[in-house]
């Protein structure tokens, strides 16, 4: 039985993902908390984000909870979802703010220039809906769960890692661009798994039993 | 690449699922939350509640539907109907709701779309658009089922609530809806191609093949449809089939 702490620094609703990982952690216990201290207790961490980088990175701040994630993420299984993958690199081409700079590397935003179909239609942007990620190094996150499994994704920006070894996941979308990166105890993903159905789930209970 | 979606929609009043039959009669269909698991089974891509309960002090029944599916059903939820403030989206969101349909209140105030989604994210606001055809090529703006004009151009409108921060138009075509003669393509198209955000085609479905067009002549990225699911016509998943069948990409 282990405890994971959900972060939440204001920025959208985490209903959706804590009702996911007791869904498929039963017997665990899933705390949504802003108290730098249970996130420190926890034995592992999610940290997710909605809505805009900049916006992210001030509540994250303003309640003094960078440290507990900068901690939290030297050592514990760590899974950053969204917004919470893109915060843990450098800079952020959305609002020109920095992040917390665990990784090197920068987050995009689709290039408008760039978003046409084959047949000439256009690219729609925010990328919503479900698309196939391809997986590109084995981890024990992707177990029971096929390559090129379709996850749900909304986003208009994208991570692009500086070392290409930290990517575990490509997905298309006018640009082949990083879905997924791992990197020892991190995992952090720019779709929804709480969104995704049975491929969701999969990817979380096999978070919830990760042993980095 | 990315899948065409699928969107089944259930029209919910005071807690419960109900169809209309010719616009008049509404039957109960069942519990939201048995109808939302089936379609998810079934392979839905999200699932669209509306709610249509027709006195204010049953407005929040709704947050509890939307919480009991949300424990249960793990794909996205976009819950509509009589949304006004930041504050219903709010609660909606809280609930569990991952994107909330704004419509009549988007007409006559549009800041709250712009301080909807700058509070929020524009990635949870889809702004409802009802339009009906005036003109060869243009569309009117409608609201309350389509009895009141607004004045507005369809595909300005949609624009603006794109630059507004909409994240995505669900967009009704009242000439069709419940006719089962299709989406009107012309206005999926013209819209579609407007704007740079997703458009959902409503209004009209009566085969799968209607679906199928509202991608390939309309060129939405979602398409939604209520009776032809409801009634037990069609399966979400026979959908599917039928348009991978006519070469679009769906998640099967």
């Amino acid at each position: 039985m282990s405890r994971v702490a959900i972060i939440d620094y204001g920025m959208g609703n985490l209903r959706s993902v804590a009702k996911a990982i007791e869904h498929v952690a039963t017997s665990d216990t899933v705390v949504v908390t802003a108290d730098p201290a249970e996130v420190l207790s926890a034995d592992r961490v999610v940290f997710p984000g909605q809505g805009a980088m900049p916006d992210c990175m001030r509540e994250l701040d303003a309640r003094g909870l960078r440290p507990a994630v900068l901690e939290a993420a030297r050592n514990k299984p760590f899974l950053g979802i969204c917004i919470g993958q893109q915060m843990l690199f450098e800079h952020s081409e959305e609002g020109n703010v920095p992040g917390l700079g665990i990784f090197k590397g920068e987050v995009r935003r689709f290039p408008a220039e760039r978003m046409v179909a084959a047949d000439g239609s256009r690219l729609k942007v925010p990328h919503m809906g479900w698309n196939e990620v391809w997986q590109k190094q084995a981890h024990p996150l992707w177990a029971g769960i096929d390559d090129g499994a379709r996850f749900y994704y909304v986003h208009s920006y994208y991570v692009d890692p500086a070392d290409p070894a930290i990517v575990a996941a490509t997905t298309d979308y006018a640009i082949p661009f990083t879905g997924a990166v791992a990197q020892a105890n991190i995992f952090a993903i720019q779709f929804h798994p709480e969104k995704s159905a049975h491929a969701g789930l999969q990817l979380l209970s096999n978070f919830m039993s990760w042993k980095p | 690449m990315l899948a065409k979606r699928i969107i089944p929609c259930l029209d919910v009043s005071a807690g419960r699922v109900v169809k209309g039959v010719n616009f008049v009669e509404l039957r109960d269909a069942g519990d939201p939350v048995e109808v939302a698991r089936r379609y998810d089974e079934q392979g839905a891509d999200e699932i669209t509640f509306l709610d249509i309960t027709a006195s204010s002090d049953d407005r929040n029944i709704i947050l509890h539907v939307v919480e009991q599916v949300a424990e249960q059903v793990f794909i996205p939820l976009t819950v509509g109907g009589g949304v006004r403030t930041v504050d219903d989206v709010r609660r909606l969101l809280n609930a569990g709701a991952d994107k909330v349909s704004i419509n009549t209140a988007a007409v006559n105030n549009p800041q709250v779309v712009a301080d909807a989604s700058g509070k929020v994210g524009s990635q949870c606001i889809v702004v409802a658009i009802d339009a009906k055809q005036v003109a060869p090529g243009k569309w009117e703006v409608f609201t309350h089922g389509g009895r009141n004009r607004t004045g507005l151009d369809a595909i300005e409108w949609a624009r603006k609530v794109e630059s507004l921060g909409a994240g995505e138009i669900l967009l009704t075509s009242m000439d069709r809806d419940g006719t089962k003669n299709g989406f009107d393509l012309g206005l999926t198209r013209a819209v579609s191609d407007a704007v740079s955000i997703p458009v959902i085609a409503s209004g009209g479905v009566g085969s799968l093949d209607h679906l199928a067009d509202g991608v390939t002549q309309g060129r939405a990225d979602a398409v939604l449809a209520a009776s032809i699911f409801h009634f037990g016509e069609h399966t979400v998943r026979e959908a599917k089939e039928l348009m991978r069948a006519r070469g679009i990409e769906v998640r099967l």
